[in-house]
């Protein structure tokens, strides 16, 4: 894979040897993250973002899995069997708070991730397949960090499970049918929230072996750097090992300390109070919020108010919210900029930073109750969404004028020294 | 191709989302300025600090104890604690043996089979038991309270919005409703009026009043000072393992922020002769 100049595994050990010879998996792990993947020598600290992912989501799997051991998938006792857990259980408390932030921070780290493509133009040729598997592991995690919020078998697991699972009955026909088949039944009960715990339990492994395809596309070109040129020759890379394995340590130091004071100090601050009262179905909850990281969807869903021809508000903004994800998979080709990086486009740049706020505003109004002017905010708030991937990146692809590009990643790196003035933003 | 189908729904949407707004707008400022709501008339909980409070907060046990005496005298006739078992109550500082009493001595029943006969029967509770329910299920509760069930309190002071602050107001805060209230919020027959509940009339009638506990350490039972206490207590019943969280938290974060600065240097050291 990569690059010629990529340092070849020689194993000097016989045991290494011979395993070589039987089971080359030390190579592989050379080859991918060792020293046998040339990177570029220039990578900022957002390119830490991808291994951080890969802790979050070994972290979700080790406390989860402990967290399985003492939980109860029946909803009579489900409630019951995470206060013992908080309670009773030897650090449970702990294996809990971690999995419900890491969850949260799992999201972070991937938004942080998904931002740091869209500005270095990543998911252009010839990286679409990485880009194109990154959104697939997204659309996992969603449907995983969903179930798994149901499993407390708190109000908000309840309402929030009648509520997401009620948009497919906004589909025409066949709508209410397919909500019942998700459900087993017609409201969420002991069927479904023993079918979201198999699931909640399955698809982690999924996004592990989609992350592995992810990877294995990364590996072929190579990763990109900020300057979004292509690297020339060995003088523009260096091994990862030791280099992005030190820079990675430290990444990961920095994420689990903030995860701890989370953790520790603030562990319910992103949850939502009302999922600590037990599910009861005959009281529904003054606002009926999903968890933070969907709350831009859900505004995106909810800006929809009126009814146009035969389509019910509710079908538009459930369209309209699926859309919102799905266009992302036409990215690579909706963008036709030859020039990958923001930092030499000039426009592109400028109307990054408005999605970014755009996106943000958004998340804000999903959280907060459907009344006015949050409505109206998220109506204008969506428009530049679809406006912004659908309408405007195709255009300034054409119209704008980028600046000129470094010859090569060794003299941006050089050309910088030159430059002290100039914030490190290659650091 | 894509670019053109794109160029389209994006404009779908768009349309669809401006001819929405403008509906909207329109519908916001031609409506009618709407009546004074419950929410005019609701208060925010007063501010109040706990000696549980923030990263270094520790429970103050002698304060646990004056809101286990209001919880056990005042609100366990009403309401349970069915996640908390007497044995927890240690915590708090009993000693075991003062556990077993509390346990033995506690006015309801816990049910269990007659080892001879099989029957179905009670016994005194023990440590291990958990508080047992008050009544033997939610319609006996209601036709006990007019229609309104007490909740399980284990858990309050993280089930409401404002936590532990919430419970303190909404204890010490029952007054006469206010002059200009509604017709429509005015408290209905056997409910009472509180600005700190969210439909401003609970059921629950006001279960404090001056002197209602004797504390055993002298401090005086105003309403104010039990409201706090039992607040404090509660606090305590939401989550025993506070204290042990917070203390492996800070062993946690300073083995961290040691091992973060080992990876810095070592990053450091490791990038030195590149040019970055
Ligand atoms: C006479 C029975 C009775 C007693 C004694 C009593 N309560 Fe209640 N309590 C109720 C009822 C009934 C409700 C339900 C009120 C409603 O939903 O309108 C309630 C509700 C509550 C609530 C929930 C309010 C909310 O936000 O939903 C809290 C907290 C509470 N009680 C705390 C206490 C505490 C603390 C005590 C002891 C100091 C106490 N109660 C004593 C009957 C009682
Ligand atoms: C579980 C979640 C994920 C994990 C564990 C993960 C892991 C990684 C890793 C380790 C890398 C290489 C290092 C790096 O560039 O940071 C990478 C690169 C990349 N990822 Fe992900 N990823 C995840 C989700 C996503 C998502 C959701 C997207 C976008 C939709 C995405 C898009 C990309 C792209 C475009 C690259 C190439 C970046 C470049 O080199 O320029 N990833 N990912």
């Amino acid at each position: 894979m990569s690059f010629p100049w990529a340092a070849q595994y020689t194993p000097t050990n016989p045991f290494m040897k011979w395993m070589d010879d039987r089971l080359p998996l030390p190579r592989l792990v050379f080859n991918s993250v060792g020293a046998g993947y040339p990177v570029p020598r220039n990578l900022n600290y957002f390119w830490n973002f991808g291994v951080l992912s890969g802790l979050a989501l070994v972290i979700q799997i080790v406390t989860g899995i402990v967290l399985a051991m003492h939980y109860a998938a029946n909803s009579e006792i489900a409630f019951a069997s995470v206060e013992h857990i908080m309670r009773d259980v030897n650090s449970g408390w702990l294996m809990r708070y971690l999995h419900a932030n890491g969850a949260s921070f799992f999201f972070i780290v991937v938004y942080i991730h998904i931002f740091r493509g869209l500005y270095y133009g990543s998911y252009k040729a010839p990286r679409e397949m990485v880009w194109l598997l990154g959104l697939v592991i997204f659309l996992l995690m969603m449907a995983t960090g969903f179930m798994g919020y149901v499993l407390p078998w708190g109000q908000m697991s309840f309402w929030g499970a009648q509520v997401i699972t009620g948009l497919f009955a906004a589909i025409p026909v066949v709508g209410e049918t397919i909500q019942q088949w998700l459900l087993g039944g017609f409201a969420p009960d002991n069927a479904a929230l023993n079918r979201f715990f198999s699931l909640h339990y399955l698809l982690p492994f999924v996004i592990a072996g989609v992350i592995i395809l992810h990877i294995w596309a990364l590996h072929l070109p190579g990763s990109s750097n900020p300057t979004g040129i292509d690297v020339k020759g060995p003088q523009d890379t260096i091994p990862f090992h030791p280099y992005y394995t030190a820079k990675d340590g430290f990444g990961a130091g920095v994420f689990l300390i903030l995860l701890a004071i989370m953790v520790f100090f603030a562990p319910n601050f992103l949850g939502h109070a009302d999922n600590y009262i037990e599910a009861n179905p005959l009281s529904t909850p003054a606002h009926i919020v999903p968890e933070w990281y969907f709350w831009p969807f859900y505004a995106i869903l909810r800006a929809f108010t009126v009814d146009i021809l035969f389509m019910p508000a509710k079908l538009l903004g459930v369209l309209a919210m699926f859309a919102s994800i799905l266009l992302l998979f036409f990215l690579p080709w909706l963008d036709k900029s030859p020039v990958r990086s923001g930092k030499f486009r000039p426009q592109f740049k400028i109307w990054f930073w408005v999605l970014v706020a755009d996106v943000a505003v958004l998340g804000y109004c999903g959280g907060a109750p459907a009344e006015e002017p949050y409505v109206m905010i998220s109506q204008l708030a969506s428009m530049y969404y679809f406006a912004h991937f659908l309408i405007i990146l195709p255009l300034i692809s054409r119209t704008e004028r980028p600046l000129p590009l470094p010859n090569s990643i060794t003299e941006a790196v050089l050309g910088k020294d030159h430059d002290a003035a100039q914030p490190a933003a290659a650091e | 191709m894509v670019r053109i189908i794109g160029f389209l729904v994006g404009l779908g949407f768009v349309g669809v989302l401006g001819y929405s707004l403008i509906v909207g707008a329109i519908a916001y400022t031609t409506e009618e300025e709407p009546g004074p709501t419950a929410y005019d008339y609701h208060h925010h909980a007063r501010e109040i600090s706990f000696a549980s409070d923030g990263p270094l907060g520790r429970f103050d046990r002698q304060q646990l104890q004056r809101g286990f005496q209001v919880y056990r005298e005042v609100c366990a006739a009403c309401h349970s604690l069915e996640y908390v078992a007497f044995r927890n109550l240690t915590d708090l500082g009993f000693t075991e043996a003062e556990v077993d009493a509390i346990a033995d001595q506690w006015p309801i029943q816990v049910p269990t089979v007659n080892e001879e006969t099989g029957e179905e029967t009670t016994r005194n509770a023990i440590a291990s038991d958990h508080f047992p329910h008050v009544y033997a299920n939610e319609v006996a509760g209601r036709a006990a309270n007019n229609n309104a069930y007490p909740p399980d309190l284990s858990l309050m002071t993280k089930a409401r919005e404002e936590g532990a602050a919430y419970l303190y107001s909404l204890l010490s805060g029952y007054e006469d409703p206010p002059a200009d209230l509604p017709e429509e919020f005015q408290p209905g027959t056997g409910l009472y009026f509180n600005p700190y509940f969210a439909n401003l009339n609970i059921a629950m009638p006001p279960p404090l009043s001056d002197g209602q506990v004797s504390y055993a350490d002298g401090t005086e039972a105003t309403v104010d000072q039990m409201s706090e206490d039992v607040a404090a207590f509660l606090i305590w019943t939401a989550e025993p393992t506070m204290e042990e969280r917070k203390s492996t938290g800070w062993a946690v974060l300073i083995f961290l922020v040691f091992l973060t600065t080992l990876a810095f240097l070592a990053y450091k050291n490791i990038w030195r002769d590149q040019k970055h």
